[in-house]
């Protein structure tokens, strides 16, 4: 089932958590709202499932205006961060609590309920634990238990707030393959949240990279990763270096060096394009910045090595700016990573060239 | 995201915003009305109704009761009381929740009910108990009355059941407040070479004060108002053993309603002193929880 | 230095060493503690049980078994078990309405939710009995109608529900704050109706807490004599109770009598006081907040 949402806005008080947004979830795929929290991401997934009313804006599940739909009639499951399950409940009360609360006409016999159950709990390998109560399970198993929960009703689209938020590194992995292989199996239209931009890259078909209660942008993790379409997504998604300068001509001049850029301006200011002498920042990823030793070299910043990691396959160098280097005064910091052997001979306190092999450059909102 | 942090209004306010807890407005409507009714039916008319009967015969008699020499004289004594015995409580209260809440010791939770357990015995019966310890054919009877010392039907009587009843407040409110605070900042100072008083003063005073002062404020509310087991070890003499309770029962009695009443709103006048120091306790104590945060 | 010598110049201790706690005053503190605890309670209390255990048993049974002494039970007990009901039911509503509503005044109705507590049991009752007699704001209303509270066993009710309220109040209201609201949207998002939600997943999750404050509210009114004993008439075999026959022996000098009496108050003190125990300890588990 599609989901759409449209120029949906909710504020709290004097903060605004959506401005604005526009979505479309096609049927049957894996979706992550990802973001830094206070994004919005977790108010528009509760705005989704019927917990929050928008300010404005309309919520369309399968065509259809769902916004003055009641929470108990959206049929959306819920997964909630803390799970909620209900502790006086067993495992098995707990998943067939949805069945047993259907009014008379549409609710399952007690076979029905328990034959659903039972193969529900079987999904997830929980079933020896039918008779448990929630505080006997652990975080992961628990998890487990709210999904099925929410599962159990057949819901239109499964929506999961942080769902591997409360949990510890080790399960947090083993769980994230397990939702990846449980939605391959049952294909509902999903919506989980996010701030953890491993996750929503690894798990997800597609990622929304939301922002101050903005999409900033839509795109398979692919599409996310190599082509970043703001500064906020290109500083969002892993390390990065920043290079402030003007532009001149195929160059960004910062201080003394001159970049070669990618060949385009992101986000103009007032629409115009490669203006000669504009502000603009530069981005380039660890991998892409080479460091050089010839201090004779064109096109490439001098830094200072502060800090060499020799361990694992690449080594991971740390440089600071030289001294009025960097664009207006400010110091910077560096981060270079490199196959080993290249870094051999690369010693702290060293001055080097840095030279990017990629430059994506956006206008410099903040000149 | 949890409601733990909010409180009051703006808790109030989330329940009410939020779909899945707000009721339909009729249900909401009908349970505020029940609610309502119950409250002034049971709680704010009886108030009420104590202060417009003290003025039912107007100021004057209002005034005429409460300078009248009995009636000062109960006043002093139910002062007296409550200046030794709050006092004692708090002391034992502090003592108690030290030892309780910073050790760990077998039969800690045993000790704990044993502090609680004048709450649950009958006023009537623990003014009995005075009776049989120190009364004419008390264990002690015999022995007070060759030595000449008065207990009961007198003011150590009175004052012995008033510390009866009000033991445990001081140190009920103490134990899970400086259990909830943990070791560790007294374990610091300790470590930084403070002796066990200035810890104690230094360090676990300032983070109980609020809940001291509460515990005392809701000590000293009883100790004034107990009526129960006072009654049963005053013998009601007039000017001498009668604390404000019990001159307003006489004095009830007596028909004298207006009198009564009038020495009642006194108290009444101590419980609502006793309710708004509560309330801005329970703020101020809030307050320092957020700030904190 | 060699490994022998070392040896002598250290001997094993003879005893395991004793884990020393670190904060000073812990044997003070709690000697001082079971010392006062001693005088002042347990000492006192214990004289109500010898001299009650000092009486022939069958002089014993017939002090509290008398037909007057029975009455006063069926009335303290009945009238209590009713007004800690009534509490239950109308306490959780104004608990509820507390923690899930705003309303004009709602801050003083908190605030004097705890009058009960701070109230001299004597004033509530002189002002109780005022407001039902027959020429009283409440009592005056009724009148017409052909019910009469005060100085009936309706009064003792009456002054039993008041002495009650904030019992079930303050045990509900902390509960209701701190339980989660997700529990709730879970219920709502499987497509539980508003009473649905209420019976099947609230009223589990406060029973705990609702029956704790009923103990604790029916323990009080048991034993509760000041509010009750202007309004309720103290008509022999019809509005006594308990703890005025405790008063009434008294007065005639039968101390065994009025010791017997309270014995039996005594022991069931403390019975209720384990209930209640019980009752914390299932609705912080319940709950999730152990303490």
């Amino acid at each position: 089932m599609s989901i759409q949402v449209e120029n949906i806005s909710k504020s709290f008080g004097a903060f605004a958590a959506l401005q604005g947004v526009s979505l479309d979830f096609p049927t049957g795929e894996l979706v992550a709202l990802l973001g830094p929290s206070g994004c919005g991401k977790t108010t528009l997934l509760r705005v989704i499932a019927g917990l929050e009313t928008a300010d404005a804006g309309r919520v369309i599940l399968d065509g259809e205006d769902a916004s003055d739909t009641h929470v108990r009639e959206r049929q959306v499951g819920f997964v909630f961060q803390h799970y909620a399950l209900f502790r006086h409940l067993t495992v098995f009360e707990n998943v067939a609590f949805g069945l047993r609360v259907r009014p008379r006409r549409n609710r399952p016999s007690a076979d029905e309920i328990s034959r659903r159950v039972h193969r529900l709990l079987d999904l997830v390998q929980l079933d020896p634990l039918a008779d448990r109560f929630p505080p006997q399970l652990s975080g992961g198993q628990r998890q487990r238990i709210a999904l099925v929960r929410a599962l159990a009703v057949e819901p239109r689209v499964l929506l999961l707030d942080e769902p591997f938020g409360a949990l510890d590194a080790q399960v947090r992995k083993e769980l994230r393959r397990w939702l990846r292989r449980l939605h391959d199996e049952l294909h509902v239209t999903s919506i989980f949240v996010t701030h953890d931009q491993e996750e929503a890259l690894e798990v997800a078909d597609r990622v929304v990279l939301m922002n101050r209660g903005r999409v900033e942008q839509v795109g398979t993790p692919a599409q996310i990763y190599e082509h970043p379409a703001t500064p906020f997504v290109y500083g969002f998604l892993g390390a990065v270096n920043c290079f402030r300068g003007r532009v001149e001509g195929t160059h960004v001049r910062v201080g003394e060096a001159r970049l070669p850029h990618d060949g385009q301006v992101d986000g103009q200011v007032d629409g115009q394009v490669d203006i000669e002498g504009a502000a603009v920042v530069g981005f380039a990823r660890p991998h892409d910045l080479a460091v050089v030793t010839d201090l004779a070299a064109a096109n490439g910043v001098d830094a200072i090595v502060s800090r060499v990691h020799a361990f694992g396959a690449s080594v991971r160098v740390e440089l600071d700016s030289l001294e009025g280097a960097a664009d207006r005064g400010e110091p910077a910091h560096y981060e270079v990573v490199m196959p080993r052997e290249r870094a051999v001979s690369l010693i702290d306190g060293q001055r080097v060239r840095l030279v990017p092999a990629h430059l994506r450059v956006f206008a410099d909102q903040a000149a | 995201m949890s409601a733990g942090v909010l409180h009051g209004r703006a808790l109030a306010r989330r329940f009410e915003a939020n779909p899945a807890t707000r009721e339909p407005i009729w249900m909401k409507r009908l349970i505020l009305t029940i609610a309502l009714a119950f409250f002034v039916l049971f709680l704010f008319l009886p108030l009420v109704a104590v202060f417009s009967e003290a003025l039912r015969k107007g100021w004057l008699v209002y005034l005429a009761a409460l300078v009248e020499p009995d009636a000062l004289a109960s006043i002093r004594l139910t002062v007296l009381v409550a200046v030794i015995a709050v006092p004692l409580n708090l002391v034992f209260g502090v003592i108690a929740a030290w030892a309780i809440a910073k050790f760990d010791f077998r039969g800690k939770r045993l000790l704990t009910t044993l502090i609680d357990l004048p709450f649950s015995v009958s006023p009537v019966v623990v003014g009995l108990i005075f009776l049989l310890l120190f009364g004419a054919q008390g264990w002690f009877g015999t022995w007070l009355f060759e030595h000449d010392i008065k207990i009961v039907f007198a003011v150590p009587g009175i004052v012995l059941a008033t510390v009866f009843v009000t033991f445990p407040f001081v140190a009920r409110e103490l134990i899970p407040l400086m259990e909830a605070q943990g070791r560790d900042e007294e374990e610091a100072a300790t470590v930084l070479g403070a002796s066990g008083f200035q810890t104690f003063r230094r360090v676990t005073l300032p983070s109980i004060q609020w809940g001291l002062l509460y515990g005392v404020i809701l000590c000293n509310a009883r100790a004034m108002g107990e009526f129960g087991a006072v009654s049963v070890v005053s013998g009601h003499i007039r000017g001498a053993t009668n604390t404000m309770p019990l001159h307003v029962e006489i004095l009830y009695n007596e028909y004298n309603f207006a009198a009564a009443f009038a020495v009642a709103s006194l108290l009444a006048m101590l419980a609502l002193v006793t309710l708004a120091l509560k309330t801005f306790i329970e703020w101020r104590a809030g307050r320092v929880v957020t700030v904190d945060d | 230095m060699t490994a022998a010598s070392v040896a002598t110049l250290t001997p094993t201790p003879l005893l395991p060493r004793i884990a020393r706690r670190v904060l000073p005053g812990f044997g003070l503190t709690l000697g001082l503690t079971l010392v006062y605890l001693s005088l002042v309670v347990l000492i006192p209390l214990s004289a109500v049980f010898i001299k009650a255990g000092s009486l022939p048993w069958g002089e014993l049974w017939n002090i509290v078994s008398a037909p007057r002494v029975v009455a006063s039970y069926q009335l303290t007990f009945g009238a209590s078990l009713l007004a800690a009901a009534i509490n239950t039911v109308f306490g959780f509503m104004l608990a509820w309405s507390l923690v899930r509503y705003n309303f004009p005044g709602k801050r003083l109705v908190d605030a004097l939710v705890d009058l009960p507590f701070a109230l001299p049991t004597a004033v509530a009752g002189i002002a109780l009995a005022a407001l039902y007699s027959g020429n009283g704001w409440i009592g005056s209303l009724l009148a017409p109608l052909g019910l009469k509270v005060a100085f009936t066993p309706l009064g003792v009710l009456v002054a039993l529900v008041f002495i009650g309220v904030p019992f079930v109040v303050r045990t509900v209201q902390p509960v209701l704050e701190e339980l989660e609201i997700e529990l709730e949207e879970a219920a709502a998002s499987l497509g539980a109706q508003r009473g649905q939600v209420f019976r099947r997943v609230l009223l589990p999750l406060l029973l705990p807490a609702l029956m704790t404050g009923f103990a604790l509210a029916f323990a009080r009114a048991v034993g509760e004599y000041g509010s009750v004993i202007f309004i309720a008439g103290n008509i022999p075999m019809v509005s006594e109770i308990t703890p005025l026959i405790i008063i009434t022996k008294l007065e005639q000098y039968d101390f065994q009598g009025a010791t017997a009496v309270a014995g039996v108050m005594l022991i069931f003190s403390f019975a209720m006081l384990l209930v209640i125990n019980l009752l914390q300890a299932w609705s912080a588990k319940r709950t999730g907040r152990g303490r």
